[in-house]
């Protein structure tokens, strides 16, 4: 497939859009200004910005607990996710889910999630609404490795395939789940071997080139738009830093040689120099787009900054649709 | 359309899910062997003839994945009705009810509605064992996010039922497998129970029993025969759990100055342990005697019929705490 210089420029852009909200929220989480836990999706830009540039906005997907990058490629506010990771009121969920459950079901981002595995079923339940409403909207489930070895991703998948349902399995394949690599906790190198156990076809790509990710989710996300039924699709890439937090060398379970070679591959600089060579940008063009998108990260954090934390009033509002705590 | 006309338990579920079927368009039913064979208690039968395999749908073995459809179907706008087939399957669907279905509102700031209800039946009494008969509400009532219903008759089932659809929020509907077959006059017309309302099965003046499901029906007949010694019960019904109608149960207790609360499951940290603290929390003064709790005991539902007779509480063991609390000066 050949994609014209403004999908290009799109896909770089999201791609940048994520890398510089994650190394903003990384340089507070060192500053001690985001409480909480943090899982960082630098490294892996390629992934949710080839799937999602291949989405319509009112198509779904589902996160992991490392889901910033979902939502924004999926088209979220910078202001209202880093207010959402300062825990303040003007944040996305309101200060009441932090980094772990960011959402925006109005951009059809069914939220981030804490328990692993655990989007995939959700996912399955909006394919089902999205075919039961016969509108041709799909959704996607993005997850790990390490989740296709919790029985939630296999029951997901086996019954997205017995119902034929719309959706795209996006299996972001960093070959670590948490801080243990992937050969000891499956017997398999390629978790898209799967796939043809629920009866669904299934590719590899490279998850560091983003025009790799993206054809593939074109075609898959399409084949499920049209009726075609469930994919998979395994993106092979890498978390440049640790598995929360901010720390990328020096790691007692992986090697810096390690971390070294895949950072050449970086997703982002090797699109640049690709979109150069082949004459669609120029140096000056990636200069102005990385100036803006720094420009829109430091309004987010004096927006996140001024704004105020929630009020402890707040604690029992929104347990429930129209009721206010139990009892 | 007569008054009159009679309805089993699960007929009186069958119909509010049908006529609800019928009314909303977004409401779908998911769950095992529901469809042609209309559910393993019958409860389903004739839905799927009706509406389609479309609108209900037989699902594989897989508990998370059917709440989790229920969880992703609800929060982009459908309506759905997911079964669970036997309470004891709420455990290996935990993470999807209690981290999920009941969280995501919260977490996500009230930026999501999830108008789902989780079907299932709970309880013993059939030999089924310990996996196949447990009461576990209290698991699911300690739960922020969750509502809970437990019908002990056929009227409050159809009712109950109607409402938990129309619900907001995701609630979990306990039909109890030995109600089955009861039969009792049930209205045509679509018609709800409000959640969180409870109801004064029989009015009474020297002792309140606070019963749900199954124990509502046992604490009639213990009533009955409680009656005849001079004893007049008062049996309140709070049909829903979560939230549950506290403001009854104490006006209650505040008149009849004692209380016995009787439930189905093991009675430590049970809905009879909760009831019973808001009550000396609410009521203290009032009261004559501590609030008395029947329940199982500490054990596993057993197999035999021999053991699980004196397992499960009957209108014998209410009627024997009643005597005990009366006792008290």
């Amino acid at each position: 497939m050949d994609f014209s210089s403004a999908k290009q420029f799109d896909l770089h852009r999201r791609m940048v859009r994520i890398r510089l909200f994650e190394e903003a929220a990384g340089r507070l989480a060192e500053a001690n200004k985001l409480p909480g836990f943090l899982h960082l999706y630098v490294g892996e830009e390629a992934v949710a910005s080839g799937v999602c540039g291949a989405l319509n906005d009112d198509d779904h997907i589902t996160s992991t607990h490392r889901g910033h990058g979902h939502l924004v490629a999926k088209g979220g506010d910078f202001n209202r996710m880093m207010a959402e990771l300062m825990g303040k009121s003007t944040g996305y969920c309101k200060g009441k889910g932090g980094s772990m459950h960011i959402s925006d079901t109005s951009l059809g981002m069914l939220g981030a999630n804490g328990i692993v595995g655990a989007g995939s079923p959700i996912a399955v339940g909006a394919a089902f609404a999205n075919k039961y409403r016969g509108k041709g909207q799909v959704a996607v489930a993005f997850f790990g490795d390490g989740s296709t070895n919790i029985g939630a991703f296999h029951e997901a998948a086996n019954m997205a395939c017995a119902l034929h349902l719309p959706i795209v399995f996006a299996c972001e394949n960093n070959e670590y789940g948490e801080f243990t690599p992937r050969d000891k906790t499956m017997a398999i190198t390629d978790v898209v071997d799967r796939a043809a156990g629920y009866g669904m076809p299934g590719v590899i790509v490279d998850g560091m080139d983003v025009i790799a990710v993206h054809e593939a989710a074109v075609e898959a996300v399409e084949r499920a738009r049209q009726g075609g039924g469930p994919s998979m699709i395994e993106a092979k890439t890498y978390r440049f830093y640790n598995h929360h937090g901010v720390q990328n060398l020096g790691l007692k379970y992986r090697s810096d040689e390690e971390v070294a070679v895949w950072k050449l591959r970086d997703p982002i600089f090797t699109f640049e120099d690709r979109m150069i060579e082949n004459g669609v940008a120029t140096r000056a063009n990636f200069d102005d787009i990385w100036a803006e998108l720094r420009a829109d990260i430091d309004t987010a954090i004096q927006f996140a900054e001024d704004s105020p934390y929630p009020t402890p009033d707040q604690i029992t509002v929104n347990v429930y649709t129209s009721m206010t705590g139990a009892n | 359309m007569s008054d009159d006309r009679k309805l089993t338990y699960a007929q009186a579920f069958n119909e509010a899910v049908s006529q609800m079927m019928e009314a909303d368009p977004d409401v779908f039913c998911a769950g095992e062997d529901i469809g042609a064979f209309g559910g393993v208690f019958g409860t389903f039968a004739g839905l799927q003839a009706k509406f389609g395999e479309r609108r209900v749908v037989d699902t594989p073995i897989s508990e998370q994945a059917i709440v989790g459809l229920g969880v992703g179907a609800s929060v982009t706008g459908l309506r759905p009705i997911v079964d669970l087939m036997f309470m004891d399957f709420i455990c290996v669907a935990f993470d999807q009810i209690v981290n999920q279905a009941a969280k995501l509102k919260y977490m996500f700031g009230g930026d999501a509605t999830l108008p789902m209800t989780i079907t299932t039946a709970g309880g013993g009494g059939l030999s089924a064992a310990a996996q196949h008969s447990q009461s576990l509400e209290a698991l699911l009532c300690h739960i922020p996010g969750l509502k809970v219903v437990m019908p002990s008759n056929p009227y409050d089932m159809k009712g109950l039922m109607i409402s938990c659809i129309k619900e907001n929020n995701p609630t979990v509907m306990i039909k109890h497998k030995r109600l089955l077959g009861m039969s009792a006059p049930v209205p045509t017309e679509a018609y709800g129970i409000p959640l969180g309302k409870g109801n004064i099965i029989r009015p009474g003046k020297d002792v309140t029993i606070v019963a749900y499901a199954r124990m509502a029906n046992e604490a009639i007949s213990a009533a009955k025969e409680l009656a005849e010694e001079g004893i007049d019960c008062e049996i309140i019904d709070p049909r829903t759990l979560q939230p549950l109608d506290t403001d009854l149960i104490i006006d209650s207790a505040k008149k009849t100055n004692r209380v016995v609360v009787a439930q189905e499951a093991v009675r430590f940290g049970g809905l009879g342990a909760e009831i019973a603290s808001q009550i000396q929390e609410l009521a203290f003064d009032y009261l004559d005697a501590p609030v008395s709790r029947i329940g199982a005991p500490f054990s596993p539902v057993p197999f035999s019929p021999a053991l699980e007779s004196h397992y499960i509480p009957d209108a014998k063991s209410i009627a024997k705490g009643v005597r005990d609390v009366m006792a008290r000066r």
